[in-house]
């Protein structure tokens, strides 16, 4: 029974293997072809070669990537490439600003170009992949003092974890989520029958006051405070978004 | 906008690439829920650093990056998971107890795995010898490619390759005469 050698048993068996994995030039293969004819050893190596490899091929699963690996991905590539989409979001805030006339008095309603809205896609993107079948929370508990600590060795910063039970906005969870390249703390509450996520990371700069954003039917709410950019995102009414903004804000 | 035009390359150039990043960080890990793990950690840091991408081999880019976060997941795991094969993960030195003092690693872990099947041996197999023989067999890559995704040289990747077959060859005539 022919086996594959040590490879000092020809020193041309690492040869025999190039040439098997096609690494050889035709004047290499030449001289190779040569020499096997005379030497058992890599005739004997060069068929072993070959049972290895059927072996392989035949055994050996080769594990495609799953669909919803892909699909999760793609959606994390997509949300940077729909300007169109973006700039008509933009356009009806700005409509919705001048004709609404009336501000919430907790909220100041703020138009500020700047890099924003990318952001504002993928954590849209986030809430929405959020809502799949089991995406919703990675840790369930209606608990901070249970949510807190499981971020932590999770994330290199600490999310102000809160909860808004008595405000009517129960914790209901935590997850971990990518946005703009960096994993980001996004805190999962309820309202009736709604979700609202509350994202978190760190940001340098002064506190700022909230600003709406809105995309397709969804309400966005961003402000920065106490070194932390925030962004809640939700479907519930924009009203009760605010409230929810205004209550987590002084909440300690 | 130079986001978006970068959005649309990484799309065209690491997403064709995902079975490859899933197969190699599946055989890497050992773990369906890990490798995803691994995959999507590669494609955040792809995504960032996309921007410095400058070739012609996005494939070997992106797995490289696919390794990079497979080890950093193995790494930060060693001793907390438990693995059937319970050796080769880091180095051969972490072999079980040898059943025969004078056996070395190689061939304690072959003894074990004598009974599975060749998918079982190639999970079995030192990570540094796995990784090689994947790329090679199932990926069906160049050397020079291996070389540059295992951070190797060209010499190692062939010394690799002859050592993984070699154990296999062995561990399947094994199986083939109880």
């Amino acid at each position: 029974m022919t086996r594959l050698h040590d490879s000092g048993a020809c020193e041309m068996t690492l040869l025999v293997q190039a040439d098997f994995d096609g690494e050889l030039d035709a004047a290499q293969a030449a001289a190779l072809a040569a020499h096997r004819a005379d030497c058992p050893i890599c005739q004997a190596a060069t068929e072993s070669l070959g049972r290895v490899r059927r072996a392989l091929r035949e055994q050996a699963p080769y594990h495609r990537a799953p669909d919803a690996l892909r699909a999760r991905l793609a959606a994390q590539a997509a949300p940077r490439r729909v300007p169109s989409v973006r700039a008509a979001g933009w356009r009806r805030a700005a409509v919705a600003f001048v004709a609404g006339g009336a501000i919430a008095a907790s909220v100041m309603l703020a138009i500020v170009p700047s890099n924003a809205p990318g952001i504002a896609d993928q954590v849209l993107a986030g809430h929405l992949r959020g809502l799949e079948p089991g995406h919703l929370e990675d840790v369930v508990s209606t608990d901070q003092h249970t949510v807190k600590p499981w971020f932590d060795g999770k994330l290199d910063f600490a999310p102000p974890v809160k909860d808004l039970k008595a405000d009517g906005f129960p914790l209901e969870g935590g997850r971990l989520d990518y946005l703009g390249g960096r994993r980001v703390a996004a805190m999962v509450y309820g309202r009736a029958k709604h979700v609202i996520d509350l994202y978190a990371w760190p940001e340098a700069g002064a506190n700022t006051t909230p600003v709406i954003v809105e995309r397709d039917g969804y309400t966005l709410i961003r402000w920065r405070q106490n070194g932390m950019a925030l962004w809640a995102v939700s479907d519930v009414e924009k009203a009760q978004l605010e409230d929810f903004c205004q209550r987590w804000r002084t909440a300690s | 906008m130079g986001r978006i035009d970068g959005a649309r390359d990484f799309e065209s150039l690491v997403l064709p690439h995902l079975d490859a990043a899933y197969n190699l960080a599946r055989w890497l890990v050992r773990d369906p829920v890990a490798a995803e793990d691994v995959v999507q950690e590669a494609a955040v840091r792809a995504l960032t650093y996309f921007a410095s991408f400058r070739g012609d081999n996005a494939r070997g880019w992106f797995l490289q990056i696919v390794r990079n976060a497979a080890y950093a997941s193995m790494k930060l795991d060693r001793g907390l998971r438990t693995v059937p094969l319970a050796t080769g993960d880091e180095t051969e030195a972490a072999a079980p107890a040898p059943v025969d003092p004078a056996d070395d690693p190689e061939h304690t872990l072959l003894k074990i795995q004598a009974h599975a099947g060749l998918d079982r041996l190639l999970a079995g197999l030192p990570v540094e010898l796995r990784e090689t023989i994947v790329l090679r067999e199932l990926e069906e890559l160049a050397y020079k490619d291996i070389a540059q995704i295992t951070d190797v040289p060209i010499g190692t990747v062939m010394s690799r390759l002859w050592r993984a077959r070699r154990l296999l060859a062995e561990a399947a005539q094994r199986e083939a005469v109880p």
